[in-house]
């Protein structure tokens, strides 16, 4: 049942796909991906995915959309000129798709327990998360103990990728002129998403907190949490306009969190080898191994719902206060 | 039903290939920029799919679920991060694409390059 559910949900993904793709306006092109976002996340949830769903969720069909659309307010709308070496493309690509599809028939059977992937590693670390940490998500224990190393990697790319943004296009301080937000903040006088997202803004403000503090017990987390808070203060800047959010955070704000966040991180990690134990080892930062390793999963679960936020929401002030 | 398990991997052999074909097809840069994205969500479907292990559930230990049968939470960590990740550095690609519009005026690419070799 589940397995013909999730064919349906993959075709329409298919189609939308290929709408994408062939749409010449760029505006449709976007809605279209929020709407191919939510099909792979419903996806992922089929899959038992939840974390992956909420975050896929959350980033691709909202975040993404939204900056997809400040960077069309800069660039344009329509696509000019036609595809280059069309049969050529066509050609490679289907040549591409039929050597991936037939690697496919040699591949463990769908779902199978026994598949190669399922029998590596992660046996041990559904075992270990019980005995270890002893926290009931065990996605969560994986992502901040067991590959903590890999998490903090993350969090210094997504950083990274928010200080170039930041570079490229300029913070927006400094009255730069008016906001691509201004003159066509025309939801500020539609009463009705102006009420609706009112009310909203408060209930996904708490729903990302929940999130984040509840990261250990059932989905979530600093990513999820941090692209919620994010969209919430998005939306807030579409209804309110852009002055008004950065009267409420400003810049400055914006970027002690972003790098306080991964430093957070990193110093929980170092404070690890300062009571005696190994870089991000958080056994040693409470008298019992368990607590302490749920100590540090909640401190750097924190430091990542920081940056994510901080990024997210530098990288969208970026582009909204950009003139065209 | 072997048939079905594997209709999965090919649609991701085919999203795969709508992206790469938008990236290597198309002219303007922001369309470049949505493929790229459709083949990124391609390899993210690939991961969790290969996770998934029947009659399991998502690995989150309760009471109601003494089976122990839990989907793999390996790739879905790697993919979690993915995804924020992969957010990032395409706003770090529009961000470029909106300083060339601006230096060249145009988002297609043979207009920029002709101007370039101008």
């Amino acid at each position: 049942m589940i397995v013909l559910f999730s064919i349906f949900l993959l075709t329409l993904l298919l189609i939308t796909a290929i709408a994408i793709v062939r749409t010449q306006n760029l505006f449709v092109a976007v809605m279209l991906m929020g709407i191919a976002s939510l099909l792979i996340a419903a996806n992922f949830f089929l899959m038992d995915a939840a974390d992956v769903a909420l975050t896929e969720a959350a980033i691709g069909a909202g975040i993404s959309t939204v900056l997809f659309l400040s960077a069309l307010a800069l660039t344009t709308e329509r696509e000019r000129g036609a595809s280059q070496r069309k049969a050529l493309s066509f050609a490679v690509v289907t040549a591409a798709t039929l050597v991936v599809i037939y690697a496919t028939f040699d591949k463990p059977r769908f779902g199978d327990p026994e598949a190669p992937v399922q029998t590596h590693v992660s046996p041990w670390y559904l075992e270990k998360t019980r005995e270890y940490i002893d926290i009931p998500n065990a996605v969560t224990a994986v992502l901040g103990s067991f590959r903590g190393y890999d998490t903090l990697g993350e969090v210094f790319v997504v950083l990274t990728a928010g200080i170039g943004v930041l570079f490229l296009l300029g913070t927006g301080a400094g009255g730069r002129g008016i906001s691509t937000l201004e003159p066509n903040a025309r939801l500020r006088h539609d009463l009705i998403p102006r009420t609706v997202g009112r009310l909203l803004i408060p209930f996904i403000l708490l729903f990302g907190l929940y999130v984040q503090f509840h990261g250990e017990y059932g989905p979530g987390g600093g990513f999820q949490a941090g692209a919620f808070i994010a969209a919430a203060v998005i939306l807030f800047a579409l209804l309110e306009g852009e002055e008004r959010t950065l009267k409420v955070i400003p810049q400055r704000v914006l970027i002690g969190l972003t790098a306080g966040g991964a430093l957070l991180y990193t110093a929980v990690g170092i404070a690890g080898m300062l009571l005696g134990g190994n870089f991000l080892d958080y056994s040693v930062l409470a008298e019992n191994p368990i607590k302490g390793q749920q100590y540090g999963i909640i401190l750097i679960e924190a430091g990542v719902g920081l940056t994510v936020t901080g990024v997210l929401l530098s990288i969208f002030h970026a582009f909204a206060a950009r003139r065209t | 039903m072997e048939f079905l398990g594997l209709y999965h991997y090919w649609a991701f052999a085919v999203l795969l290939m709508i992206g790469f074909y938008a990236v290597i097809a198309k002219t303007n840069l922001i369309k470049k920029l949505i493929g790229l994205s459709l083949f990124q969500a391609a390899v993210f479907l690939l991961y969790i799919t290969m996770g998934k292990v029947e009659g399991g559930t998502a690995p989150i230990f309760s009471s109601a679920n003494e089976t122990g049968l839990f989907s793999n939470p390996l790739p879905q960590v790697l993919i979690l991060t993915a995804i924020v990740v992969g957010i990032s550095t395409m706003a770090l690609g529009l961000g470029i694409v909106v300083r060339i519009k601006e230096e060249y005026g145009s988002i297609e690419e043979h207009q920029i390059q002709e101007i370039d070799r101008r």
